[in-house]
């Protein structure tokens, strides 16, 4: 009977799945982002402070913490990252008037820090690589459509156009969709490369959004094996103590 | 060697009755653990309440140091917080303990009072301790849902708009009411700070003052257990339960075994998966609360999306929150409700166990369509698992005094 009931619930609450709103992290091909790679930090970090920071800062990050964490002196990281007149101990802020980049870009470029939290590597990853340019000769994307960014990286990626492809949706409508992107100019890198670029930012970024992320998980294997081994002790306790109970 | 162990004994001693003679420390060691006789019959289910007062201890202490860096400020709020996962030194575990904290708090609750539910442990003469307990949980909610809008994100800011707008529903003074909790005539800085002292000093008081009279209460009567039974009713020439065992140092040891095992789940998440994916820590409270852009999908936290389907699934407006608020009040009345010949689910029918578990997966679906977008399909399956919800009342207040039992034995099973 009570296998019966267990088998009467569980088909129950399976039934009917949640169809949820797809994330849209799964509609997108895995980024293969390693946070834990430190040399993937470092290139990301380099390729952020070259084309991101100009206009999008990381204002809750400090210099000095990115020295530490990624494993580089604060030597170098003042002579090679930091470009504004900032000390090591700043934040990783901007020059640019948020009044003048609304009017240049009809939005203020937004606060990096913690995009990495709120959007997650894979978006990261598929938006860096969904830019092409649409048939207005305008920047597009395939993650933000229509957005105000140009493509900063297109030296390093080239020029992508979209291929369409008609989908008729089940109430009849028929409408073009991208099937796929299409490099039409190359770039200074090969796509393998650019891939490897776009990975490295979205680690780097992953990073940023949480900086303590290198080694929260460290330190969590040491409590939970230390853990684990005190519940061993505290279980032959009760067993020792119940041994009158039973 | 033997004579200086003998003389140090016979000081703690006298000290000891200095004390008692001043303070009955002794006497209120005895009569809640040393002398305080529980079933031996305890299983899993009864780890949560003291699970459940740990975690209330661990909010406390975590909360103590985030309150020592954070600003309850509209303007710094976001920006302290990140200050504590950043730049305080282990502010980041800190705060992922109270995160983390918060989550597992309604975890240990819903199974402690479906445990209540399993075993009838609501039913006479227990019927205040549930009553204290529904108060507890009502305290919870609102501790949960003032602190869940200190950080101030975009879940934060609209999740809080979305529940103080539900107050406006109410005719004539709703408009009144909600700038009242406002204080202010939209979701402001005036909000924030508000909430921010009802979550460090108002709540924090009321759940710890009813803890108190959780405990009372149950210490007056004896615990309940899984048969169901009164194991005052059988007790040996010496006055003692024959199946009762004292607090301590039983039951001190199995819930230290009980601690443990539920802290490597608790650092698990701590370490590991703070985020739970989204469902402990949501992606889009990590951008600032903005109240000029409302995000695509507004929901509660996991642990409120139950009842925020019930809402959803009733198509009026005042009529859903009114359906929302008797879900969660109807909860107050399972004693009376409750009217089987048995306590404990062990000695019930097949129908009520069938009954039982269909308000389980009512609740859990509830939660799981909470968070979804609401398609059209969805909203028909929230009214379907709304029916059973509600249903679970009135068929086991019918049912209950009907339905077939099997004979309760007089001394608890093993």
């Amino acid at each position: 009977m009570k296998k019966n009931m267990a088998r009467l619930l569980a088909a129950a609450m399976l039934s009917v799945a949640v169809n949820g709103p797809v994330p849209a992290s799964e509609t997108t091909e895995p980024s293969g982002v390693d946070v834990n790679d430190i040399a993937s930090l470092q290139r990301g970090a380099k390729w952020y402070v070259n084309y991101c920071l100009s206009c999008h800062s990381a204002s809750y990050m400090r210099y000095n913490r990115l020295a530490e964490d990624l494993g580089l002196g604060e030597e170098m990281v003042m002579q090679n990252l930091v470009f504004a007149d900032a000390k090591i101990g700043d934040t990783m802020d901007i020059a640019m008037d948020p009044g003048q980049a609304k009017a240049w870009f009809g939005t203020t470029p937004p606060d990096l820090s913690l995009v990495g939290r709120s959007r997650g590597s894979d978006w990261l990853y598929a938006y860096l690589r969904g830019f092409y340019m649409d048939e207005n000769g305008a920047w597009n994307n395939t993650k933000i459509p229509d957005l105000s960014m140009p493509h900063v990286l297109w030296q390093l990626q080239g020029i992508q156009t979209p291929v369409y492809r008609q989908e008729t949706s089940a109430s009849g409508f028929t409408r073009e969709v991208i099937d796929h992107l299409e490099l039409q100019t190359p770039g200074l890198q090969s796509p393998e490369e650019y891939a490897g670029t776009a990975r490295d930012i979205a680690a780097f970024l992953e990073y940023l959004g949480e900086p303590a992320i290198l080694k929260r998980k460290n330190i969590g294997e040491w409590v939970i094996a230390f853990l684990v081994l005190f519940t061993f002790l505290a279980y032959l306790l009760k067993a020792e103590y119940w041994r009158d109970v039973h | 060697m033997a004579k200086f162990a003998d003389n140090m004994a016979k000081r703690a001693g006298a000290f000891m009755n200095w004390v008692d003679e001043r303070l009955p420390v002794t006497e209120f060691w005895d009569a809640h653990l040393a002398k305080y006789y529980a079933p031996k019959n305890f299983n899993f289910w009864y780890y949560m309440g003291s699970l459940a007062l740990l975690v209330l201890v661990m909010q406390i202490f975590s909360g103590l140091y985030l309150a020592m860096h954070y600003k309850p400020s509209a303007t710094e709020a976001f920006a302290s917080v990140e200050y504590i996962m950043r730049d305080v030194d282990w502010g980041w575990m800190i705060r992922y303990m109270h995160s983390t904290g918060s989550s597992f708090f309604f975890v240990l609750i819903y199974l402690h009072m479906f445990r209540s539910l399993l075993y009838g442990s609501h039913r006479k003469p227990r019927e205040l301790l549930w009553l204290f307990g529904m108060v507890l949980y009502l305290l919870l909610m609102a501790e949960a849902f003032t602190g869940y809008v200190l950080p101030w994100g975009q879940m934060s800011y609209w999740g809080a708009q979305v529940i103080i707008n539900l107050f406006g529903a109410i005719p004539e003074v709703g408009e009144t009411l909600t700038q009242w909790i406002r204080g202010d005539y939209f979701l402001s800085d005036a909000t924030l700070n508000r909430f921010f002292a009802f979550h460090v000093v108002a709540f924090p008081l009321g759940l710890i003052g009813f803890v108190v009279l959780h405990l009372a209460a149950l210490h007056k009567t004896g615990s309940n257990n899984p048969d169901g039974i009164e194991i005052k009713k059988n007790k040996g020439a010496d006055g003692i339960p024959l199946d009762g065992i004292p607090f301590h140092p039983y039951y001190t040891v199995k819930d230290i075994f009980g601690v443990a095992l539920f802290l490597i789940l608790f650092a698990a998440v701590l370490f590991i998966w703070p985020e739970v994916g989204g469902l402990f820590l949501e992606h889009d409270n990590f951008v600032p609360a903005d109240p000029l852009v409302t995000p695509e999908h507004i929901k509660p936290v996991w642990y409120f999306t139950p009842f925020y389907a019930i809402l959803k699934a009733v198509p009026d407006k005042l009529m859903g929150v009114i359906t929302m608020g008797a879900s969660v009040v109807i909860l107050v009345f399972i004693p009376w409700l409750d009217r089987s010949p048995v306590n404990s689910i062990r000695y019930k029918s097949v129908w009520d166990k069938v009954l039982l578990g269909f308000f389980a997966v009512a609740f859990v679906r509830l939660g799981m369509l909470g968070m979804a977008e609401g398609t059209p399909a969805q909203v028909w399956e929230m009214r379907l698992w709304t029916t059973v919800y509600f249903m679970y009342f009135v068929m086991l207040y019918f049912m209950s005094p009907r339905s077939k039992t099997k004979p309760v034995p007089d001394r608890v099973t093993h």
